[in-house]
This record gives structure tokens, sequence and C-alpha cells, in this order.
């Protein structure tokens, strides 16, 4: 399923003292099966964003296509549920949605809102707790008596269960350790890669970024400032720098390695071990360029 | 959804209500709700709507701002004007369909009372649109200070109000949060048979308890931190200050009731 | 040798509705005007550490003192002068409606006279840079700029020891960097004293000491340098390594020879260049 924004602008509390530009003349595609990170600083609309792919926001200006489903500015929108079950969202800090008695009923939630079957959904929750990382015995406790990250995974597994034809993450890892961090997106990588699951990504992280899409969107001050593949992004360093975002530390070392010895090294390294190769083969004499 | 209502938010400006003391605006509000009660003919409402004219205007607050935040409390006044209109009985009937009747009584009383409760509330507002919530506190907490002889617990109320002033926005944004994960997982706020939208209270309602619990807990632990130990041997870094412009608001008034008691019937 | 300001010995801590204690026979010390970073995975016992020394808990087991003074009821309140914190949610802080009012939350605390404080807040917020947001309300500030708020609240106090327990944890990039950018600068011209407890091994690597923690216990200690030199191991306990020691240590394996450990880019960047480069 794609999902595409088409010109959207929004305000925030329009017509009031309060008004707020948020967003202006956003356009992005989302095709499916694709995973696009969505980069910027607090405040570029990232998160505005996010709330479009489902409709949880309606553009004040502009239309957006979710499936065959169109949502345009100024119209009055019936039964969004349809749009909601094929986006699922795993919020910032998910953990904080939890409320149910046990951990099987709040993955149920989801799904059976949108009408699945007990049964149905008890199957699932069976299987996206162990996709999580979990097991099936945690089902059965209080998500109140679960460690911070076992909560996470416990939130992140109600989204799951829902089926979803996308999935919509909004800063996944945030407030984990290391290694919380990355068995988290290694575990949406696999299901991107498994299933062929649409994945958009908004975070802060460029690293996270740069390892995982296909392609990133780079979000300023309420438009598109950029978006490409992650070696067309990082190709020009310096101009997102001068913009005041960040690039991933590999790019960044690379970027101050060739301003010191005052020549490129031909390619733009998106990981440790390629900055190595090339660094190594540089300094060996054998320079690749 | 809350952010359409006006009523009780502070918007920040440069004039001569947004400069006076909490103290006097909050006499003056209650001086004010009283002597409302003192109009009851034409030309009694005619001052006090002109002072309430008066009082927006050096507000420096766009009235569009003020119209629109009048809004959603119209529908109340316009139910108030009907009850008038209906059920009040007296003088000649105006209108008479069979048994039911509308009576000049009830078309004055209907006008009056909705009168006074629209200017009630357009005072009360330009309280809060020029006040900031804590300038208000600090007011009531001065104003209420004698109380604490009586052992009143003043420095407590005056600071669990503050606190909730500040934690208000911030629980609205968790709601919104909270509401917006809940909608994305099926949930249904704005639509839906009202049995359905009842039951999706919980889900909001729960977290948002769970979440503030640990917000006070967490806050209680900042502030021992910080050497709270209770309002003995505190001192206070806000300090009120009652200028001639105070005195002078509170004689206007004063003004406006003698005027209210010679012209009233 | 500088001055010792904290010392634990063997301390022990054991919450109530747990099995087994948070903290084991902790003993550690902490110099004056040093960095102290005390890292560990999530639940590793680094934030009940935060907590003991400055009586926010009291051990079970063990001595806690603080500028001399031994933690008790008793000198609970002094302890408290000597040592702010900046905690891990800058929402969860924030008291005052306004930034100069919560700045000032602690010295009406401390009954100290509002002229005094005036004068105080505004010094303290300067530091820090937000001097320009005297009438903010939190709600309009960004994670950064409420944990630097919070960071002034403590300066405007004027502690001897400064505890970071998880402040940067929720904070972007950006916000990462402010706060630490303004820890250091305080460092520096102030000397005050930081215990920065955190999971970010790029924070860590700015101390001048570390302690790493695993299940309650001090499982290692030493200078950066020394502590990053355990590499696969700091790993399986769930932290990470810094970039540059990552691409250090790939560089060496790959033949490149480097003089020594380097934990910032710029340093690893000069050695590449002054022994390796020939043109």
């Amino acid at each position: 399923m794609d999902i595409s924004l088409q010109n959207i602008e929004y305000r925030y509390q329009a017509d009031t003292p309060f008004e707020r530009l948020a967003l202006s003349d956003v356009s992005l595609d989302i095709p499916s099966g694709s995973y696009i990170a969505i980069i910027g600083h607090t405040g570029s609309g990232k998160s505005t964003v996010l709330q479009h792919l489902n409709a949880l926001l309606k553009p004040t200006k502009g239309t957006v296509l979710i499936g065959s489903r169109e949502i345009r500015a100024g119209r009055k929108e019936k039964n969004l549920k349809a749009v909601r079950e094929k986006v699922g969202i795993v919020f910032q800090f998910p953990e904080h949605q939890l409320f149910e008695e046990t951990v099987e009923k709040d993955i149920c939630f989801g799904p059976m809102n949108f009408g699945v079957s007990e049964t149905e959904a008890k199957r699932r929750a069976s299987v996206a707790i162990e996709q999580v990382g979990l097991t099936k015995d945690i089902l059965e406790k209080s998500p109140f008596d679960l460690s911070g990250g076992q909560m996470r995974r416990v939130a992140i597994a109600g989204v799951l269960a829902m089926e979803p034809q996308v999935i919509v993450l909004d800063e996944p890892t945030a407030g984990l350790d290391p290694r919380g961090r990355k068995e988290i997106m290694d575990l949406f990588y696999q299901l991107h890669q498994d299933k062929n699951l649409s994945t958009v990504l908004v975070t802060h992280s460029m690293e996270d970024a740069a390892a995982y899409a296909d392609e990133i969107i780079i979000m300023h001050q309420g438009s598109v400032f950029e978006k490409g593949t992650p070696s067309e992004i990082f190709s020009a360093p310096q101009a997102l720098i001068d913009m005041g975002l960040d690039v991933p530390e590999v790019v960044r070392f690379q970027l101050k390695l060739e301003q010191a010895f005052g020549r490129k090294m031909g390619k733009v390294c998106l990981t440790a071990e390629e900055l190595t190769d090339v660094v190594a083969s540089f300094l060996k004499g054998g320079n690749p360029s | 959804m809350m952010e359409k209502v006006l009523f009780g938010r502070y918007v920040p400006a440069d004039s001569l209500l947004h400069r006076m003391d909490p103290r006097s605006k909050l006499i003056i509000i209650f001086l004010y709700v009283c002597i409302v009660f003192l109009a009851n003919n034409p030309w009694t409402y005619l001052i006090l709507a002109a002072y309430t004219i008066l009082m927006a205007g050096l507000s420096k607050i766009a009235p569009r701002f003020l119209i629109a935040g009048l809004k959603p409390v119209l529908w109340l006044v316009l139910f108030t004007l009907l009850l008038h209109l209906f059920f009040t009985k007296g003088g000649e009937p105006v209108v008479q369909l069979g048994s039911f009747a509308i009576y000049e009584e009830g078309i004055r009383q209907g006008i009056f009372i909705s009168l006074r409760f629209l200017l009630l509330i357009v005072v009360t507002s330009l309280l809060t649109l020029t006040t900031t919530p804590i300038e208000i506190t600090d007011g009531l907490e001065s104003l209420l200070g004698p109380l604490k002889k009586v052992n009143f617990p003043v420095h407590e109320l005056a600071l669990m109000m503050s606190i909730s002033l500040r934690f208000i926005p911030t629980l609205m944004q968790e709601t919104d949060k909270i509401m917006k994960a809940q909608m994305a997982r099926g949930v249904e706020y704005t639509s839906g048979p009202i049995k359905d939208r009842l039951k999706a209270i919980v889900p909001l309602l729960i977290p948002l308890f769970i979440s503030s619990f640990k917000r006070a807990e967490e806050l209680a632990i900042a502030m021992e931190a910080r050497g709270y130990r209770g309002g003995v041997g505190r001192t206070k870094y806000r300090q009120l200050n009652w200028t001639f412009a105070d005195t002078g608001m509170i004689l206007l008034l004063a003004a406006v009731t003698l005027l209210l008691i010679v012209f009233r019937g | 040798m500088a001055k010792q300001l904290v010392a634990l010995e063997n301390v022990t801590y054991q919450y109530d509705d747990q099995t087994s204690p948070a903290l084991k026979k902790i003993s550690l010390e902490v110099f004056e005007g040093e960095w102290l970073a005390i890292v560990g995975h999530n639940g590793s016992g680094k934030s009940t550490l935060a907590k003991i020394l400055n009586g926010l808990q009291f051990p079970q087991e063990g001595n806690v003192s603080v500028c001399g003074h031994s933690l008790s009821e008793e000198t609970v309140w002094d302890i408290r002068k000597q040592i702010g914190m900046v905690f891990q949610n800058p929402d969860n802080q924030f008291v005052g409606t306004t930034v100069q009012d919560d700045v000032a939350f602690g010295l009406e605390n401390a009954g100290v006279p509002q002229e005094a404080m005036k004068t105080r807040v505004k010094d303290a917020l300067h530091k820090v840079k937000m001097d320009s947001f005297l009438d903010q309300e939190p709600h309009h500030l960004s994670g950064g700029q409420k944990q630097r708020v919070a960071i002034a609240g403590i300066l405007a106090l004027r502690p001897s020891i400064i505890i970071l327990d998880e402040a940067t944890s929720m904070l972007d990039p950006r916000g990462r960097e402010e706060v630490i950018g303004t820890v250091k600068e305080l460092k520096q011209q102030d000397r005050i004293t930081v215990i920065s407890i955190t999971h970010d091994l790029e924070e860590a690597a700015k101390a001048d000491r570390i302690i790493v923690m695993n299940q309650g216990q001090i499982h290692r200690q030493g200078s950066p340098e020394e502590i990053f030199q355990m590499d696969e191991e700091l790993i399986g306990l769930g932290l990470d390594i810094p970039f540059p020691v990552k691409l250090g240590k790939m560089l060496r394996e790959t033949g490149i020879p480097l003089t020594k450990q380097f934990l910032s880019e710029e340093e690893l960047v000069a050695e590449l260049w002054t022994s390796h480069y020939k043109i």
C-alpha cells in the first residue's frame, strides 16, 4: 500500500491567537515495501508529518493518499478506522499507552477494535510477543509489573498484532540503553525484510537512518529540505552541517579526514567497515580515487 | 479540541490591565460579581456595560479574540434567554399562541439575565486573559495571608495551585498523545455510538493516571532534592507591587457602584 | 592529591519489592573537581547509587559521607545543599511556572532574601545561556533547554557537586550536546565536581574517570582510555564504545599502527594526518 502526501500544509490552532504553521507545501511518497527515514530536529515538522500518515491529523491544505483512500483538506472524513488498521504507529515512549490488566489483553486491544475475533486476536498476540523477543509466559502478567524495556516491547507487540501494511516508528529507541536500542532497530529491520513491511522511521538519529533506510527525507522548518538515498544525502555532508543538521559519525569523520588531508577519498562511506577499508587503502598509497 | 477555548488563557500584552497588581484585580472581580446584581433597569445595565467595555479596551486584547472566546458559552446564554421567554410571566402578553404566551416581563428578564451573564463572563475572562495564573495564585496567597493565623494552609494551597497550573499544559499534551496512540489502535473518540465512546475513556484515563502518579512521585523527589521542606523559613521570589493605578481602579469601581445605586429602580 | 568529597563504604541497598539488592557492597570515592561517569545498562543499579548520594534513599548497610557529613536523618539537608541533582525527565523536575520561578525555587527553600535571589537567578541563567528566557513557560521549551534551566536551579544554590542522573537520555542529539557542553564549561570555569550517571558512552568519554556498574556491583573503574580497552566486554555489558575508539581499533586490525587509543575524532584525524599520510 502506498502513501502519498501532496502539497500538505498544516496549521496548529488555526484561527486563534496561538496559530502556528507547522508544515508548508510538503510532498512525499512512501511506496509499498520501502524503508523510509524522516529526520530533522525537534520542531522541524517530522512528528506532524507522522500524524498525517494515518489521518490522526488532517491537512489544512493539500491531499493525503493512503492506499486508495483520499483525505483532502477541508472535507469531513468518516470511518478513518479503515485507514488506521492498515497503518500502525509506534509512538515515542509507546509504553505510556498500556492500560489493560494483562499483557495479552493489551496486545489484543488494537486488533479487536478493528473487528478481529477474540480467538484470532489471541493467536496474533502469541505471535507478536515472540516477534518482539519476549516469551509467551509474559502474556498473563500485568504490563505494569514489567521492566521499562519489556513494557516498550509489549506496546510494540500491540501494534504488530494489528497486522498493519505500513508501520510508522516515532523514535522507537528513545531512552533505551545501547543494547536495547540495537535490538529494537534490528527487530523492525527483520520485520521489514521478512514481511516486506513498509516502514517509516521518524528519528533524530542520522546513524539509524543511514544504516537502515532506503530513502531519507530531511525535514527542516516545516518543509522537505532534501530527499534521496543515504549515499546521495550524505555525499554533500557540509551542506547539512551548515544547516545545523547532524550527519552520521562515519560521514563526519570522513569529512574531517578529507579536510585535514586536503583531498577527497572518492566514495562516501556509511559504515565504519567501509571507512576503514577506504582509509587503509588510502594511507597505504593505493589511492582509490 | 480544547485548544479553541479562550476562556482561562493568558494573552501577553503591555496594557494597564496587564500591569495591575493581581490583588487589586481579584478584589475588583469580587466586587464586580456583587454589584452586577445591583443592576435592574436599562440605565444601570448601560452603566455596567460601559464599564465592562472600558475595561476590555484597557486590556488591549483584540475584540475578535474576546468574541471568539465567548462563543463556547453562547448556547448557555441563549438557553437562559429562552428559559425566561417561555416561563417568566408578568406584564402584558406580547405573543399569544393558544395556551402558550411570551410576556413583557419574560423578554425583560430574559435580556437582563443573559446580559448579566455575558458581562460576568467578559470580566472574568479579562482577568485570566491579562493575568498569568501564577500571578493570580500569588495574589490569592497574599489576600488569604491573614488566614495563616488560624492554621489555614495558605502556602500549601498556593503551591498546589501553582504546580497544578504548571502541569496543565503538560497533561494536555500527554492526553493528546495518549488519545492519538489509542486512536491509532482503533479507538474512536469523535464518532460512533455514545456507549463506545464512553468505553473509550478507559484506555485514555488509566495511562493518564499512571503517568500522573509517576510524575507526582518524580516531582516530589526533585523538590526534596532541591531542599523543599515546607513553607517554614521560605522566602518569596515574586513580590507584588501595589501602585497608584491599582488604588485608582478600585476607586473607579466604587464610583460605578455609586452610580448603580443612584440609578437603580 | 585532590580532596575527597564523597566516600561510599560497603553500601548495600535493596528495594522492598525486589528479591535481590540493587546495590551490593559498593565502595567508591569522588574527588574535588573531577568528572566521574558512572555507566551501566538500564537496571545495573546506577540510578539507585545517585539517589543514595544525596539521601533520597538510605542504604541498609554501609556508610555514605559527603563533604565531611556522614549521611543520616540529621545531616541529610546539609548534604543536599552540597549536591545538586539533574534528573532524567526534564518535565518532572520543573517546578516553577516560568524559567525564573523554577531557578528561584531552590533559593526560596533555602530562605535567600529576595534581592539576592534576583541576582543569583540571573547569574545562574546566564551561565547556562538561558538568560533571555526568563519568563518562558516550560511547555514552550525544548528538553535540552529545560535541563539547562534545571542546571541553573542547582548552580544558583552554589553546591560543590552536581549529579546528572541520566539527564541526557530523553533528549535529542542537539539537547544532549547543549547539556554536556554546558556541564563541560561549568567544570572548567567553576571547578564544580560532576558525577554523570549515563549509558551514553560519548558522554562518558568526556569524563576524567569512569566506573562501570553491572548487577549492582562495580565491574571496573579507570580512565576512559582504560575502560574503552574493554571493547567487546563493554558491548557484552549492554553498553557500546565511542566511534573514534571503534574506528581506531578497526584501523589497527587492518595493519595501520596507532600510537594510542583516541577518544575524540580530532585526535584520531590528527594522528592519521601527521604520522601516516605521505603525499
